[in-house]
This record gives C-alpha cells, structure tokens and sequence, in this order.
C-alpha cells in the first residue's frame, strides 16, 4: 500500500488515512524522502487526523522521517494527532520532543510559512 | 457471554489483524476511546515482539471478569528464544532491534496488569489485563 503525496508549491501534503502496517510505515518513509528530493521541496505537512493507533515502531519511523528530511533541507510538521493517540504515546514515555506539531493541516501549513518565509 | 479471540502472528500482517481485534474487543467490552488506543497499542507492541523475536505465535484476547470487575486480557505466546533478562527488557530505552526501546514497558504503563514468564530456548508468555472503569 502505498499513502498518496500531493506536491503544493514548495510544500508537500500528506494525509494518512489507512491503517499504518510496518510495511506500509516504511515505505512511506522513503517515499516522502523522494519526493522531497525529487520537488526540491522546503516543508512537509504529515497528517494524523485518521490515525487511531501510534505506537513505537510507527513514533519511530515518524520520528526518523521528520530528521530524515531536516537532513535533506526539509522541514516537517505533524499535525492532527488524536486525542488519545497523544495520551497513549506519552503513557509510553514517547514524547516526540524534537518533532514540531499542529492542531491541524491549516496551522501546520502557517507554522511552515511562518518558519521559512519569516 | 464471555468472547475470546486469537490471532496468530507470522507476519507483519498479523500485527494489523491483532490490533483490529483488540480494538473490536475493547469497544465491545466498553472501553472509551482513549483506552481502546491503549489496549490495541499495547496489543501491537506484543505482537511486533513476537514477529520479531521469535518469528510467530500467537495473541490471545478475552474478557475477564473478576469480583464484579470486568476488563479484557491480553496474552503473547510464543515458543521463541526466550527473554534472557527480564529486568533489562523492562528499562525504558533497552532495545536489542533498534527501536525505541518503549515496547514492554510501555505495555506495562498502559495497561493495568502486566506478567512476562518466559524461559530461555523454550518461550515466552505476556499477560496484560486492562480493567474497565
């Protein structure tokens, strides 16, 4: 399975909408990862919105992709986290502290202007 | 009526199908949404364990029901290699996988019960229970 990338001007939009396998999980990595070389893509925006279940391999890829990409240039922002999925993830002692986040695609896409176009 | 369920894990596959299980389960029992995501985390943490470490066995769900209490217990068996150090696998951070090092005791944080029994070169069985509040 594969999880659809849209290109917008420098941005990259992906919304995650299936049940995340580890297969899956990987190979989104390297997907996003492409693309941005591919777009030469300044930001990404990764939504969680339809996620229900994070746990520490998939906070792990999650986390890689976001210092993947500052590697690459890129700066990405996670948005939508659920509810429970952030209680769940800290009851874990997974904090995602480097990671930055937003309430949703909008404040994300903002939070990206406002870091690199000032 | 009480309801089980088990799935056998052999593949990455059967991480998903355990987790869709869990969260079945856990709705059917009760559990708001908050503990679902606990329950069919934690249910994936045990299942990744085992497709890793010993390649396959099996997770059992069932409700349980104690003086009055009712709840939902999750067991991890599998034939693997055992867990040499109980102890260390139970400290935040230790991973022989490279992951995060969160799995077990990140179950046991999220869950309300947590047993590990495992013996060297002969397996491993986890028990976790959640309790309905």
């Amino acid at each position: 399975m594969r999880i659809p990338i849209l290109k917008l001007h420098d941005y990259l939009l992906i919304s995650v909408q299936v049940e995340l396998d580890d297969k899956t999980a990987l190979q989104f990595q390297e997907d996003v990862l492409s693309k941005i070389h591919a777009e030469g893509s300044r930001g990404v925006v990764i939504d969680l919105t339809s996620v229900e279940m994070i746990d520490s391999f998939i906070a792990k890829v999650l986390g890689d992709v976001v210092d993947m990409s500052n590697l690459m240039g890129a700066m990405v922002v996670l948005t939508g986290i659920r509810p429970a999925v952030a209680i769940t993830l800290v009851d874990m002692g997974i904090m995602l502290n480097e990671v930055p986040t937003a309430l949703d695609l909008e404040q994300g896409l903002e939070k990206l202007q406002l870091e690199l176009e000032g | 009526m009480q309801v089980q369920t088990h799935v056998d894990i052999h593949s990455e596959w059967g991480i998903v199908a355990a987790r869709q299980a869990g969260r079945k389960l856990a709705r059917e029992i009760g559990f708001g949404s908050v503990d679902q995501a606990r329950i069919t985390t934690a249910i994936s943490e045990l299942a990744r364990n085992i497709y890793l470490y010993a390649n396959k066995g099996k997770i059992h769900i069932e409700e349980v029901v104690s003086s009055g209490k009712r709840g939902i217990k999750v067991s991890a068996i599998d034939q693997g290699p055992g867990i040499k150090d109980v102890r260390k696998v139970m400290e935040d951070g230790f991973t022989t996988s490279g992951g995060l090092g969160a799995g077990l005791p990140g179950v046991k944080r999220l869950m309300d019960e947590f047993n590990i029994d495992s013996e060297l070169n002969n397996g491993t069985t986890i028990t976790a229970i959640k309790w309905l509040r």
